[in-house]
């Protein structure tokens, strides 16, 4: 048995003994492995996540347990510092001996410090090991009691982004100071990094630019940083991020060949100048360069390992190194691939700049005009994806290559390749090196059909997580490719589309949410399919939200919206906008003796915000006492009808539009849905009440009301189509009892109408056909339906607040009668919450 | 958030009495209080478990936990935050549909009718 021996557990450590373990030959080879931390290799990639828990354990890549499983010899807390090549063995700070045949050094990099005076101060620390985290912890600490505390990172590059970040969350002031003309300066161009720049800043990070720190000042502790040019920073704290320097030394001293600048010389199967000893990672240098990348290190453990099991088809390292980058950073996207600031004449650059929104996106394409060669994503990193695997599979572009990152506009049609169209080599996971044909491989012969399975298989998908969308969207598109039909099933407990599930709930009678799991149903439940089923429990027995509250969605089971700092806004049923001076009065005097925040709605009625849950109860009471019923504002149920004045007082109106609105809205108040529903009654054409913006509206004529439905406003917005017309009252209301009902039966979870309408096979032709036509004969069962739901109506506020059982919902804590804390600013002589 | 650290059953110093069973609504969470922080308990019924965690979200550290949607994704128990749907396991913590950091757990137990939650404190 040969015996191989790896000195670092890092990643790139970690990884070679990941491969290892898989190997079909691991049994003709001894590991045994050195690490100088304590720790086992842990994930240091997302080391700022420690920051918020202080787990190591949430870092860990592998446990002693794993190694012990997988035959590997871990040793720990143990530094080599002697290596003799020619006799093939090394030695540890404890004076241990170990012979190898092969040497694997993943001895990765340390962070470069300049050599600064004072970069010995207290307060001045580096970002790599968990050490060095645990240790900006504590000083944050003690900081933190220090009002105005300050923190500055040198270094603008991804790791000190990073570690600003950090600083950030901890309370400090923070600016990081980069010696370069632009943050990334690896990364992004100049637009590039202006962008990230103001985006930065609007979240209260401090940006200094051309900076060159001469010395670090203080009296033992750091106070402040001079400048080249004369100025200087206070600051509490230093965070160094200037790069990384290769951890060369043991190979030095073994007379390995080393570069002028570090780094071990490796060639293209990671072999170094001493036989048998290999170098992968940071470590390494390769081509002229040291790659602080994880995929490169994780691509040289691949290569260095297939080398020594002298596999058949191992590789050798590309040419060309990919650098691509995805990353998220404080609350934005940036990513670049390839050229990202190519000599200017060796490429077209395609740049789309939206400075409000904080985006910029360019790309570099070939002369030609036939290959893309790299680009830059700042804020919006969607097309990361595809965009790069173009880049790194050379596929032809489409003849407008600016469709890549503005969409196709017009005529219809994705822009670019598909998924589909990427070849059977392309690198889908680079963590796990798995390719397109092996997806679609593991699809077809049936092994795996969803992401999650795929990740059993395959292993896609289970390292930095950056390639799920386009896993998601290669197996939904392979298996529609292959004609499998994606059914849109509720959720891994009801292996059910709703409308199935609502029948089998009237079929088999089923009352409550366990039945439903039980006879139908498996496991035991999720906020999907609790909300899915209690807005079935609804739509079919009239339920109010009140005797199933576990299975509702929070606004459901507190019946108010939540807000942004958790408090509730509170909405009561105006019906049609109409409410007399008594009532504002009322609804004027709640709001004031709770010190609620009141904005008039887009739906004519009024919402008091900033209520606390303990709150709700007596709120409610008081407007019940005045006459309100709930508005189902916090329901995915009938919001508002909104009216125009019409014929009352209108000069041009053709009709009370406001006496039809309160008509409509009284009929289907409490209306439980699939998703909100919005209505609205115009008296004329002009169409004052918007009523075409909603998921049904009506607009007198002279001969009636033309009915209108699945309009929609918001994101999308449509008009409503024409369902029919002109109509007298009495019909318009028979017309719309079925198509909600239809509506009500036949949609998915969270389908608004709109988007019903689009899915529905013959559009709004075959829905005037089943509403108006009745050719499904069902015309009398919607209406009864309907009827059976709207006699059924019962104000749940009301319920509520008459019940001990139910108010006691309302109590914050279970323990202590103690009220929540809240924090509010004041607005405009209101107050809204403190912002995040 | 610095406040909140998962603890496992044998770092447990205190085990707090939060209150009797009954107040805790079945299938669903409640929030107490303890000293300043605000711990999420929830009864999963129908497998008659307890479990704990902070009831603040670390997505956009609004104290909301207790007040989401429980239920259980291929066997694990998990929360769904109000504010965003963001779901949290309620045995490790982790994010289950994010990038969010994790939340702290805390070990429950039962005894003579009372909900017991455990603290290194």
């Amino acid at each position: 048995m040969q015996r191989i021996v790896v000195v670092g557990n890092g990643m790139v450590g970690h990884k070679f003994c990941e491969l290892y373990a898989r190997h079909p030959r691991r049994g003709d080879f001894a590991l045994t492995v050195f690490g100088e931390e304590r720790r086992p290799a842990y994930d240091r990639v997302h080391l700022s996540a420690y920051f918020t828990d202080r787990n190591a354990d949430n870092l860990a890549l592998a446990t002693r347990e794993w190694y012990e499983d997988a035959g590997i010899r871990l040793r720990t807390g143990e530094l080599v510092i002697d290596l003799d090549t020619e006799r093939k063995e090394l030695r540890t700070h404890q004076g241990k001996v170990e012979a190898y045949d092969y040497l694997v050094l993943a001895t990765g990099s340390v962070p470069f410090v300049p050599p600064l005076p004072g970069r010995e101060k207290k307060g001045v620390f580096v970002y790599r090991t968990i050490e060095d985290l645990e240790a900006i912890l504590d000083h944050a600490e003690k900081l933190q009691r220090k009002p105005g505390a300050r923190a500055v990172v040198m270094g603008g590059g991804l790791l000190g982004l990073e570690a600003a970040k950090a600083t950030l969350d901890l309370g400090l002031a923070t600016e990081v100071v980069e010696f370069a003309p632009r943050l990334m300066p690896r990364q992004l161009d100049e637009a590039g990094g202006q962008t990230l720049r103001r985006t930065l800043e609007g979240l209260g990070l401090g940006v200094q630019l051309n900076r060159s720190t001469t010395a670090i000042g203080g009296n033992g502790s750091i106070t402040h940083l001079d400048f080249a040019d004369g100025s200087r920073l206070a600051t509490d704290m230093l965070i160094i991020s200037a790069g990384i320097r290769p951890r060369d030394e043991l190979a030095r001293k073994a007379g390995i060949a080393v570069g002028p600048r570090g780094g071990i010389l490796a060639d293209a199967y990671l072999r170094t100048s001493a036989p048998d000893v290999f170098v992968i990672g940071e470590a390494a240098l390769y081509r002229d360069m040291v790659y602080g990348l994880v995929a490169p290190g994780y691509d040289m453990a691949r290569v260095a390992l297939g080398t020594i099991m002298a596999d058949a088809d191992c590789a050798c390292m590309p040419a060309a190194i990919d650098l691509s980058t995805k990353l998220k950073l404080i609350g934005t996207d940036v990513a670049s691939f390839g050229e990202c600031t190519p000599t200017p004449g060796a490429a077209r650059s395609i740049v789309f700049h939206d400075e409000a929104a904080g985006v910029y996106k360019r790309i570099n394409v070939s002369t030609d005009g036939k290959r893309l060669l790299g680009g830059i994503l700042v804020g919006d990193a969607a097309d990361y994806n595809m965009l790069h695997q173009i880049y790194r599979n050379g596929m032809p572009l489409p003849p407008q290559p600016e469709d890549l990152i503005l969409g196709a506009r017009g005529g219809g049609g994705a822009a670019g390749a598909g998924v589909l169209d990427l070849p059977d080599g392309a690198v889908i996971c680079s963590c796990e090196n798995v390719t397109k044909g092996a997806i679609c491989q593991t699809l077809s012969s049936g092994e795996a059909c969803s992401v999650k399975e795929l990740a059993g298989c395959t292993g896609a998908g289970t390292g930095c997580g950056g390639c799920k969308p386009m896993l998601s969207d290669l197996v939904e598109a392979y298996l529609k490719s292959q004609g499998k039909v994606v059914r849109n099933t509720i959720c891994e407990h009801f292996a059910y589309t709703r409308q199935e599930l609502r029948d089998l709930v009237i079929l088999k009678a089923i009352r409550t949410y366990d039945e439903a799991l039980d006879t139908v149903g498996c496991g035991n439940g999720c906020e999907v399919c609790k909300p899915a089923l209690a807005s079935i429990f609804a739509t079919v027995f009239a339920e109010t939200a009140n005797p199933q509250a576990e299975i509702q969605d929070t606004n459901d089971r507190f019946l108010a919206n939540i807000q942004r700092n958790g408090t509730y806004s509170v909405v009561p049923r105006i019906p049609g906008g109409e409410i007399t001076p008594d009532k504002l009065l009322a609804i004027g005097s709640v709001a004031k003796k709770y010190d609620l925040y009141t904005k008039i709605t887009g739906g004519q009625r009024i919402d008091l915000f900033g209520a606390r849950l303990d709150q709700l109860p007596a709120i409610w009471e008081e407007l019940i006492a005045a006459g309100f019923e709930s508005g189902h504002a916090y329901g995915k149920s009938l919001r508002t009808v909104k009216s125009c004045v019409g014929s009352t007082w209108c000069r041009y109106g053709m009709d009370e539009s406001v006496s039809f609105a309160i008509e409509i809205e009284e009929r289907y108040k409490g209306l439980r849905s699939p998703h909100k529903l919005k209505g609205g009654v115009s008296g004329c054409i002009r169409e004052c009440a918007e009523a075409r913006g909603k998921d049904f509206g009506l607009i007198a004529v002279e001969e009636g009301y033309n009915l209108y439905v699945c309009g929609n406003g918001g994101a999308r917005p449509r008009h409503a189509e024409l369902l029919a017309g002109p109509v007298d009252r009495a019909t318009a209301v028979r017309y719309l009892d079925r198509f909600l009902m239809f509506y009500l039966r036949t949609a998915g979870p969270l389908v608004r109408t709109a988007k019903w309408l689009e899915g529905l096979e013959g559009g709004i032709a075959y829905l005037h056909s089943v509403v108006v036509d009745d050719v499904l004969g069902i015309g009398a069962v919607l209406e009864q339906e309907m009827q059976g739901l709207v006699d059924g109506y019962r104000c749940e506020w009301k319920e509520a607040v008459n019940d001990p059982a139910l108010r006691a919902r309302f109590r914050p804590f279970v323990n202590t009668d103690e009220t929540e804390t809240l924090e509010f600013v004041g607005l405009r002589e209101q107050k809204m919450p403190k912002p995040w | 958030m610095t406040a909140y650290t998962s603890i496992s059953h044998e770092a447990v110093r205190t085990w707090y009495r939060a209150g009797r069973t009954e107040v805790f609504p079945p299938g669903a969470g409640a929030t107490i209080k303890y000293g300043d922080r605000q711990i999420a308990v929830f009864y999963f019924r129908r497998t008659d478990r307890w479990y704990a965690c902070q009831n603040l979200c670390p997505h956009k550290l609004e104290n909301v936990l207790g007040r989401g949607l429980i239920g259980e994704q291929d066997g694990i128990p998990k929360v769904a935050c109000p504010l965003h749907k963001r779901t949290f396991s309620l045995e490790t913590g982790e994010n289950l549909n994010g990038d969010c950091p994790p939340v702290a757990i805390y070990p429950v137990k039962i005894e003579d009718g009372y909900v017991y939650v455990g603290f290194a404190d």
